[in-house]
C-alpha cells in the first residue's frame, strides 16, 4: 500500500519529497484535545487489507482537509498544523472489520453559511479513496460558532404551530395518490376531501412538478381552490405542500411566488435540488412567510447502508442548519428503513435545542443548537390509524404523520379515511393525558373510539393487521434493538 | 357545522369530567392554565377575549372548573377554550387548547371568490355568524 510503507521502509523526513505516510505528517494526533469551536466528525471505516486502521483514518483527515498524496513544499507557506484536520481516537466496532475514526477539524476551515463548502470538504473526496474498502459519515458536532452563521429553518415547530393555531397533537397530513397521472382537477379533489374529512396538510408526492398530465400553474390553481373551501367547511387553517421543485432556480422562484400569491402556507421541495438551491429556498420562505417542507428524495442511496455513505442524522443536521420547517424523517412501523433507536435520535436531532451524546440512538456527539428553531420531522410511507398508539409513543407530539394511502385508501372515501386519522389521533392523546398506558392500551383505545366512528372502525377493518416487519439495515452499534 | 379547531374536535363533546382529566395534565407538567371566549370564530382570530388573566398561580382543577363555570354562565352561546401554556425557554407557547363549550348553532363560513386575471382567485373566508355585531351573534 504505497501511502502506509516506503519502499525500503526507512523513516523519511516530513519535508523531503515523495510519499509520506499521513499519520506521520499531522493527521493522527491521539493527544489533540478538540477545541469547542472545532467540527468534529465520526467517520466508519473498513481498512483495505494491509492498511493499518490509524493510517487509513489520517487518511480521511487529511484528504478532507488539507493534505493531497504526496509532500508539498507549499504546505510550509501556511500554519498547516492550524488548517490540517486531526484524527484524535480510532476505536474499532467489536466483532466487525470495522473502526470508528473520530476527526477534528478547525472552524477556519469552513466558509460561513454554505452546506455546499462544508460538504465539500468533509465528504468531497475521501468516499473514493483507494486506501478504504468503505466510509461511512456517522455524525457531526457543529460547534455553535457555526451554527450562528446558518439561518436555519424559516419558522420552526413553534412558529409554525402558532401560524397554523394547532397545538397539542401531531399534525395531520397525506400525500395525494397515485403519485402520476391525476389530471389537475381531479388531483384537487383527493386535496379537498382529505383536507374537509379532517387532515391538517396534503402534500405533492417528490415526483410531481409538472409534468405532461399536470402543469404546475394548474395544479397550483385548483389545489388552493380546495385548500380554501376546506377551510370554510372546518373552519380550520388547511395547507397542501405546493411543490416547487425545478430544473431551475429561476423556475423555482415563479412557481414560489406563484403560490404565495394564491395565499398558499406552505411550499415544498425535494433534497435532489441540492443544498445550495435549499439554502436559497430556505432565505425566500423566511422573507415571504411561507413554511417550507422537504422531501428527502434520494437520501436512500447514501444513507441506508451501514458501511457507506451518510447517515441521515447528518443529513438531518445539515438540513435544520441549511433551513426547512419540515423534513422526512422516518415512521419506525411503517413501510421504509428504520430503526426505532435510530430514528428516535433523528427526531430528537431535529427537533431538541441541546442534545448529550447517545449511543443507543446513535448519537456520537453532543449538540448545542444555540436556539436555532427546530424542524418538525414527517412520518410517511405505509402508516396507517391503528399505530397510532405506536406512532405517538415512538415518534412524540411534534411530528407531522402522514397517511396517504392510509387516508385514500379508506373503502368509505377519502374524506371518510381523513376522520378517521383525526379521529384516532385526537382520541389517543386524550388517553394520554389522562393518564392511560396508552401503548399498551392502543388497540383498546382506539377501538373504543371506533364504537362511536364509523369511519375509524372501517379503517380499522381494513389495515388490522398490516405491518411491515424487515429488520432495518442499520442499526446504532450500542445495542440490538428490536425493529418494526 | 362544527368547527373543528382545538385538540379535541373530532371526538364528542368532553363531559367536566375528560375536561377536568386535561385539566390535570396541564397542572402535572407546570402549564399554567387560561380561559379565552369568543363569538368571532373565524380560524385566523388569534385573540379570543380572556377570562382573566392567565391562571399562573392556580395548580387546583377544581378552580380551575370553577373559573369555567363562571365564564359558561356570562357567555353560554360562545365558543369558549382552555389553554395550557408551556413556558419552557425553547417552546414559550401554547402546549393545549381545546374548545370546551360551543354555540347551540354553528352556522359556518362561505369562500368568497375575487375572480382575478389569468384564472387566478383571490379567496376570504368569512364566518356568517360576524355579520352581527360583537354579543349579537349567536341568540341563547
Amino acid at each position: 500500500m504505497a501511502i502506509a510503507v516506503k519502499a525500503d521502509g526507512a523513516q523519511k523526513s516530513r519535508w523531503s519529497a515523495g510519499v509520506t505516510p499521513y499519520a506521520e505528517m499531522g493527521y493522527y494526533n491521539a493527544d489533540y484535545e478538540p477545541k469547542d469551536t472545532d467540527i468534529l466528525c465520526a467517520f466508519r471505516l473498513v481498512p483495505h487489507d494491509g492498511v493499518e486502521p490509524i493510517e487509513a483514518a489520517a487518511a480521511v483527515a487529511g484528504e478532507s482537509s488539507t493534505a493531497t498524496w504526496t509532500v508539498v513544499w507549499t504546505d510550509r507557506l501556511t500554519a498547516h498544523e492550524h488548517y490540517q484536520a486531526k484524527c484524535y481516537r480510532v476505536d474499532s466496532v467489536p466483532g466487525t472489520d470495522q473502526y470508528i475514526a473520530y476527526i477534528a477539524y478547525d472552524l477556519d476551515l469552513f466558509e460561513e453559511g454554505s452546506i455546499a463548502n462544508l460538504t465539500s470538504s468533509i465528504i468531497g473526496n475521501v468516499f473514493g479513496f483507494k486506501a478504504l474498502k468503505s466510509l461511512r459519515l456517522e455524525d457531526m458536532r457543529i460547534p455553535p460558532h457555526y451554527v450562528k452563521t446558518f439561518q436555519g429553518p424559516p419558522h420552526g415547530i413553534v412558529m409554525e404551530r402558532e401560524y397554523l393555531n394547532k397545538y397539542g397533537r401531531p399534525l395531520l397530513g397525506a400525500t395525494t395518490k397515485p403519485k402520476l397521472g391525476l389530471s389537475a382537477r381531479n388531483y384537487g379533489r383527493v386535496v379537498f376531501e382529505a383536507l374537509r374529512g379532517g387532515l391538517d396538510f396534503v402534500k405533492d408526492d417528490e415526483n410531481i412538478n409538472s409534468q405532461p398530465f399536470m402543469r404546475w400553474r394548474d395544479r397550483f390553481l385548483y389545489c388552493m381552490e380546495a385548500v380554501n373551501k376546506a377551510a370554510a367547511a372546518t373552519g380550520e387553517i388547511k395547507g397542501h405542500y405546493l411543490n416547487i421543485t425545478a430544473g431551475t432556480m429561476e423556475d423555482m422562484y415563479e412557481r414560489a411566488e406563484f403560490a404565495k400569491d394564491l395565499g398558499s402556507v406552505i411550499i415544498m421541495i425535494d433534497l435532489t435540488i441540492g443544498y445550495t438551491a435549499i439554502q436559497s429556498m430556505a432565505k425566500w420562505a423566511r422573507k415571504n412567510g411561507l413554511i417550507l417542507h422537504l422531501h428527502r428524495a434520494g437520501h436512500g442511496t447514501y444513507t441506508r447502508q451501514k458501511t457507506h455513505g451518510v447517515n441521515f442524522r447528518v443529513i438531518s443536521k445539515w438540513m435544520r442548519l441549511a433551513g426547512v420547517d419540515h423534513i422526512h424523517a422516518g415512521t419506525v412501523v411503517g413501510k421504509l428503513e428504520g430503526d426505532p433507536n435510530a430514528v428516535q435520535g433523528y427526531y430528537n436531532t431535529l427537533r431538541e435545542n441541546k442534545l448529550d451524546p447517545n449511543p443507543t440512538q446513535g448519537l456520537y456527539f453532543e449538540q448545542d443548537w444555540a436556539s436555532m428553531p427546530g424542524t418538525m420531522p414527517v412520518a410517511s410511507g405505509g402508516i396507517h390509524a391503528g399505530q397510532m398508539h405506536q406512532l405517538l409513543h415512538y415518534l412524540g407530539e411534534d411530528v407531522v404523520l402522514q397517511f396517504g394511502g392510509g387516508t385514500i385508501g379508506h373503502p368509505d372515501g377519502i374524506a371518510e379515511g381523513a376522520t378517521a386519522n383525526r379521529v384516532a389521533v385526537e382520541a389517543m392523546i386524550q388517553a394520554r393525558n389522562a393518564g392511560r398506558d396508552y401503548l399498551n392500551e392502543g388497540p383498546e383505545i382506539l377501538a373504543r373510539a371506533a364504537r362511536w366512528s364509523p369511519a375509524l372502525a372501517k379503517a380499522l377493518e381494513t389495515w388490522k393487521d398490516i405491518s411491515f416487519d424487515f429488520t432495518s439495515m442499520d442499526v446504532p452499534d450500542a445495542v440490538v434493538t428490536p425493529t418494526f | 357545522m362544527r368547527i373543528t379547531q382545538g385538540t379535541f374536535s373530532y371526538l364528542p363533546d368532553f363531559t367536566d369530567d375528560d375536561i377536568t382529566a386535561q385539566v390535570q395534565y396541564c397542572l402535572d407538567n407546570d402549564w399554567p392554565l387560561s380561559i379565552e371566549y369568543t363569538d368571532d370564530p373565524h380560524p385566523r382570530n388569534v385573540y379570543w377575549d380572556m377570562w382573566g388573566l392567565p391562571m399562573f398561580d392556580l395548580n387546583d382543577a377544581a378552580a380551575i372548573m370553577y373559573e369555567l363555570n363562571r365564564c359558561r354562565e356570562a357567555f353560554p352561546n360562545h365558543y369558549i377554550r382552555i389553554n395550557g401554556y408551556d413556558r419552557r425557554y425553547g417552546r414559550q407557547t401554547t402546549a393545549l387548547s381545546f374548545i370546551v363549550q360551543r354555540p347551540k348553532e354553528e352556522p359556518g363560513f362561505r369562500v368568497e371568490r375575487q375572480e382575478f386575471a389569468d384564472r387566478q382567485v383571490k379567496y376570504t373566508i368569512h364566518a356568517y355568524a360576524t355579520d352581527r355585531p360583537s354579543g349579537m351573534r349567536y341568540e341563547s
